[in-house]
């Protein structure tokens, strides 16, 4: 009896452990598929080639320049629109409104974020392109800058989230010892409560972008799939093309271990190493914040 | 005028406490058109697909098959098959995610490994969910030949939840004061009969949030589905967790993108389903976490 109780715990903390464990394992797991299906590109396709601006897969042209400016404008532009509003969301939220307003506002922002991206796009084709087209005078409004507004809207959830949880956990009182000094509320914010919250805010900025750099369907039913290299200053108005789109659209339709299925699996191993990069300075920012706050409170 | 005159103080005499005053107000009214521009677009949107949709909807849009080429009929293998997707992901997420919880909140040391297991987890999370149907791809489609199927579908979007689980469901466990566990070990539990009578218990509704928030993103998402699960369409309802399935996110990419002259309300229709699925899901998450905080026994 006291034995099989024993046995049990002793395999129930087993799988505790296992399921703790799981997610370095799938961190792992994922890195190797990736890399499996993904490195024999280098073999199989030069370096002038990848390095090209020409992306016809059919014709074995795989230049991968034109997909990553796609992304890296996109995610520019998104950015423009992101940070500021994201920001300023997040400190009018966390500083300014009432209690009674921000218990609705901060879940009305998450719902945003839980809207299917999928449901962003189908609305960006319906509204946003048309619109833009007809504002701005374009042959098509289904481009990058159509691309970087529904983006912000699928970061700005995600910044203004962690920065106003940031924003909020500066104790009270660096906020008094401000205004006890004779700051205004205003200067309190900017020159006390938001430097003080500046790792967290850092994080949430590192964050929106990481997952506008990663979002698919909205990108891709909504910036026109063109893949061509976006260097012209207008180019934002023009269709493009990014890594997460090229993959999405293509993927169905390459055989399994061609050279068209180990590009796209190469540049998923891309994204893969960048979101990695993202996600592991944004982690240290936040680690750093907490050891510093410790450090002041102790 | 008010403002005119404000600015000019301002303008004038920088430091004086009436353009003190002046500045704050500007700034609180520019944060507030931030805030402002975060919240319309959601209510908008949110509204606007009741509205044009709503008219789609009837019991026969929601239990009949669609025909004529998507372009007549209902949408109900697509519920179904969502349905069945979300079910299959908490059969494998929400066992490993609670588990996973458990193990960094009442096991875990505080080490390198430890460490290591929260990074993968803020990495998991970060991971572009096109990557996920690439590993879902290589893993369980290809590596375990599960073909294009529910269970291959399952699998890749129950790692894509596995972070939200994760985090939501510890920050509720540590939550649980650390008295509780003292008593009921010095009356003579063991350790996991302390987490299963004590500490589950008290912490089963914020868990149950997470769990619902993390199966919430699996039902919007397409990306990780695209190559692992969804097809475009099925003349029957699957039989197996082995068979491919229709899905409402990719039902919804595929008829606003792939079907020329697809009447505008069926696609609306399709949306505000797949909205209602997910702020539905949302919806009951924040309701049980504001219920859980007026109960709490502590």
């Amino acid at each position: 009896m006291e034995t099989t109780k024993n046995w049990n715990e002793f395999i129930l903390k087993w799988l505790i452990k296992f399921s703790g464990y799981s997610a370095i394992i799938f961190v792992i797991l994922i890195f190797y598929f990736l890399l499996l299906a993904g490195l024999p590109t280098i073999r199989e396709v030069s370096l002038s080639n990848l390095l090209s601006t020409q992306w016809y897969p059919i014709e074995n042209y795989f230049g991968l320049l034109p997909l990553i400016g796609g992304t890296i404008i996109v995610t520019f532009g998104a950015a423009m629109f992101a940070i500021p509003i994201g920001l300023c969301t997040a400190v009018y939220i966390s500083e300014v409104s009432p209690q009674s307003a921000r218990n609705y506002l901060k879940p009305l922002v998450e719902a945003l974020g839980g809207i299917p991206s999928v449901v962003l796009g189908f609305l960006g084709i319906m509204i946003l392109a048309p619109n833009l087209r007809l504002l701005l005078d374009l042959p098509t409004g289904l481009s990058a800058l159509a691309g970087s507004i529904l983006l912000a809207g699928i970061a700005i959830p995600t910044i203004v989230s962690i920065a106003e949880d940031a924003l909020d956990s500066v104790p009270r009182s660096y906020r008094d010892g401000a205004l006890a000094l004779g700051a205004t509320e205003w200067q309190t914010i900017w020159r006390v409560t938001f430097p003080a919250a500046r790792s967290g805010v850092l994080t949430a900025i590192m964050l929106g972008i990481g997952r506008a750099i990663g979002e698919t369907m909205a990108v891709m039913m909504i910036t026109g799939n063109a893949a061509v290299l976006p260097i012209k200053l207008n180019s934002l108005f023009h269709p493009v093309r990014t890594m997460t789109a090229t993959i999405a659209a293509e993927m169905g339709e390459v055989a399994k271990n061609s050279t068209h299925y180990h590009v796209l699996f190469f540049i998923g191993l891309l994204l893969f190493i960048v979101s990695l990069g993202i996600n592991i300075a944004a982690s240290t920012a936040m680690f750093r914040q907490r050891k510093r706050a410790e450090r002041i409170l102790s | 005028m008010d403002i005119i005159s404000g600015l000019r103080e301002i303008y004038k005499n920088p430091n004086s406490p009436a353009s003190r005053k002046n500045k704050q107000k500007l700034g609180f009214g520019l944060l507030f058109i931030a805030t402002v521009i975060t919240i319309i677009p959601i209510v908008a949107i949110i509204l606007f697909i009741f509205i044009k949709g709503i008219s789609a909807i009837s019991w026969e849009f929601l239990t009949t098959f669609p025909s004529n080429g998507m372009k007549e009929g209902g949408i109900y293998p697509a519920i179904v098959g969502t349905f069945y997707l979300t079910i299959g992901t908490a059969l494998f997420s929400v066992p490993l995610g609670i588990g996973a919880a458990i193990y960094l909140s009442e096991y875990a040391p505080d080490n390198r490994w430890t460490r290591a297991i929260r990074i993968a987890i803020i990495n998991l999370a970060g991971i572009p969910s096109v990557v996920y149907g690439l590993f879902g791809l290589g893993l369980f489609v290809i590596f375990f030949k599960l073909g294009t199927s529910i269970l291959a579908g399952a699998l890749t979007l129950s790692i894509m939840t596995l972070p939200v689980i994760i985090s939501t469901a510890e920050e509720a466990i540590r939550a649980v004061p650390q008295s509780f566990r003292v008593i009921s070990i010095s009356v003579g539990a063991t350790r996991w009969q302390t987490i299963r009578r004590i500490v589950l218990p008290q912490s089963l509704p914020g868990i149950m949030t997470g769990v619902i928030l993390g199966l919430e993103r699996a039902a919007g998402e397409t990306a990780p589905i695209l190559f692992t699960a969804a097809v475009f369409f099925l003349p029957r309802l699957p039989n197996s967790p082995l068979d491919p399935t229709m899905a409402l996110p990719y039902h919804l990419f595929v008829i606003s993108t792939q079907v020329p002259g697809m009447p505008i309300d069926i696609q609306y229709g399709t949306a505000l389903v797949l909205i209602i699925f997910v702020l539905g899901m949302n919806l009951i998450a924040t309701i049980i976490r504001s219920r859980a905080r007026a109960h709490r026994q502590w």
